[in-house]
């Protein structure tokens, strides 16, 4: 049996600090998100919001915290991956400075990964084998983007937001509803007990072969819906029952799951898609998996989905698709920099 | 609203890009702007609008910050270096501060601020132009311009 190769995987674009060591691209050693573990235990006070955005504080623990889980010994680690696109600047520095810094002095190679593609890893992860092309679909707080999939390392973007993402409709959408934060699993948890078809808000397609996305006309129609056609008055959600809170609930979510599912099948027809992908924090919801399941079955098509564990950011997804690139001999070199923009 | 305000109404979507658009095309580097409105006022397509006035590439990408907190817009096409931020998750303006706002803000360099209402200690000691949105209807919307240099002052016309 061929020698298992290992890989540290840093993740630090946004909210999240994260690092795990995955063994050939599929067996999770470790994967530690820091706002999962008990750091203060490490540095010995409570962790200031401040650090928490600038990574800074965190980084080494996370990172030290990994190894000892997996438990590997940071010169036994093959190769060291970082995501250093898109994100907050100097969020994604810290992380690409951290990598950087351990790949010098250990003298492992140094393997750049996009954010974005390695959420759509997330839903290749436990796939034995995939049916190329496949169309891909990532949806969160940041992103809302559809991709021509080749092959793990060939992506191409095909369609994304030209306003709001959709997982930051379901924020402020939750916030217009004086729903608790963040607002995807409070609007899917409310939705339950709603009707879908209550209010009909807009779909907005765009143009009819375009395979962007829009989500603020939804937005501006749900605040409309709720503060009446002026906006002079007062918000009328205080005065709402449940059931219409409920009922507008799952009547925006299904508006933007009939959006992500009619975009993904124009992109399968656009594509000859045979698989269709589905990553990033709003693949949790499971009325999106859903909607997409049975449009997939329809279409005769494989539905691959990030298990839930994966959808939100972290770092096994990048450790795991940096594989693919050592597998390629595609390194970075210690020049390498943040890029907000991808 | 003191003499040198100065409101605008738009009716469309459309019509607050193509302002925005105007905007742009005049601004020297340099500039921070303070957007102050609701959700749904036209922020982020104001901000698209301006941006690529100012050659900021691939217009249709100009999208929302609030996840991120802050896009760049910047390339060999555009003119200066676009800085799109959003106060909207921020919580303090120390989180602010630490962003590295002050960084941003140079020459060649114009930033443009969602949710300024959130940071506005912060931007007391430099020259921000404020823009304050606020909703007619469905699809009209208000903007009042604060603070304008001369050189945006034929805006009106």
């Amino acid at each position: 049996m061929a020698k298992e190769i290992n890989i540290l995987g840093i993740e630090t674009s946004c909210d999240e600090t994260a690092a795990s060591v995955v063994a050939d691209g599929k067996i999770v050693k470790s994967s530690v998100v820091a706002s999962q573990v008990k750091l203060h235990e490490r540095f010995g006070g409570v962790v200031p919001e401040l650090a928490s955005r600038a990574h800074i504080e965190k980084i080494y623990p996370v990172v030290t915290q990994a190894l000892e889980d997996a438990p590997i010994k940071i010169e036994d680690v093959d190769a060291i991956a970082i995501a250093n696109q898109p994100g907050l600047t100097i969020s994604l520095i810290v992380g690409v400075t951290a990598a950087k810094t351990l790949a010098l002095a250990t003298d492992k190679p140094l393997i750049a990964i996009n954010h974005v593609h390695a959420h759509l890893q997330a839903a290749m992860i436990e796939a034995e084998s995939i049916d190329l092309p496949a169309i891909a679909l990532v949806v969160s707080g940041g992103h809302t983007s559809l991709y021509d999939c080749e092959s793990a390392l060939e992506l191409e973007l095909i369609g994304s937001t030209i306003d709001d993402a959709a997982g930051e409709a379901f924020d402020k959408v939750a916030s217009i509803l004086g729903l608790p934060y963040p607002g995807g699993p409070s609007i899917e948890k409310t939705a339950k007990n709603g009707n879908p078809k209550a209010v009909r808000f807009p779909r907005s397609m765009l143009k009819k072969d375009s395979l962007d996305f829009s989500f603020s006309g939804l937005k501006t129609a749900v605040l409309y819906h709720c503060q009446g056609q002026d906006m002079k008055g007062e918000s009328k959600v205080s005065e709402m029952s449940d059931q219409e809170i409920a009922d507008i609930a799952a009547s925006f979510q299904q508006a933007v799951v009939d959006v992500l599912v009619a975009k993904t099948k124009r992109g399968i027809e656009k594509i000859k898609a045979k698989t269709v992908l589905l990553g990033g924090g709003v693949a949790a919801n499971t009325a999106l998996r859903e909607g997409l399941q049975s449009m997939c079955e329809a279409e005769g098509k494989k539905l691959l989905v990030a298990p839930r564990s994966l959808c939100t950011d972290n770092a096994v997804m990048v450790a795991s698709l940096a594989y693919h690139k050592y597998k390629a001999g595609i390194f970075a070199d210690l020049t390498l920099e943040a890029k907000a923009t991808s | 609203m003191s003499e040198k305000d100065f409101e605008i109404i738009s009716d469309s979507v459309e019509q607050t890009i193509e302002f925005g658009k105007k905007i742009g095309a005049l601004l020297k580097g340099g500039e921070v702007f303070g957007l102050i409105g609701n959700l749904g006022t036209g922020k982020t397509h104001l901000i698209k609008g301006i941006a690529a006035g100012a050659g900021a590439p691939d217009m249709e990408h100009v999208n929302s910050p609030t996840f991120v907190i802050v896009n760049e817009y910047s390339g060999p096409e555009a003119r200066l270096d676009i800085f799109h931020l959003d106060a909207y998750r921020l919580d303090s303006i120390a989180e602010f501060e630490a962003l590295g706002f002050d960084d941003l803000c140079y020459r060649d360099s114009v930033v443009l601020i969602e949710w300024a209402d959130k940071v506005l200690p912060a931007l007391k000691d430099i020259d921000t132009i404020t823009i304050e949105l606020s909703h007619i209807s469905e699809t009209q919307r208000k903007f009042i311009f604060k603070n304008l240099p001369g050189y945006l002052s034929g805006l009106d016309q």
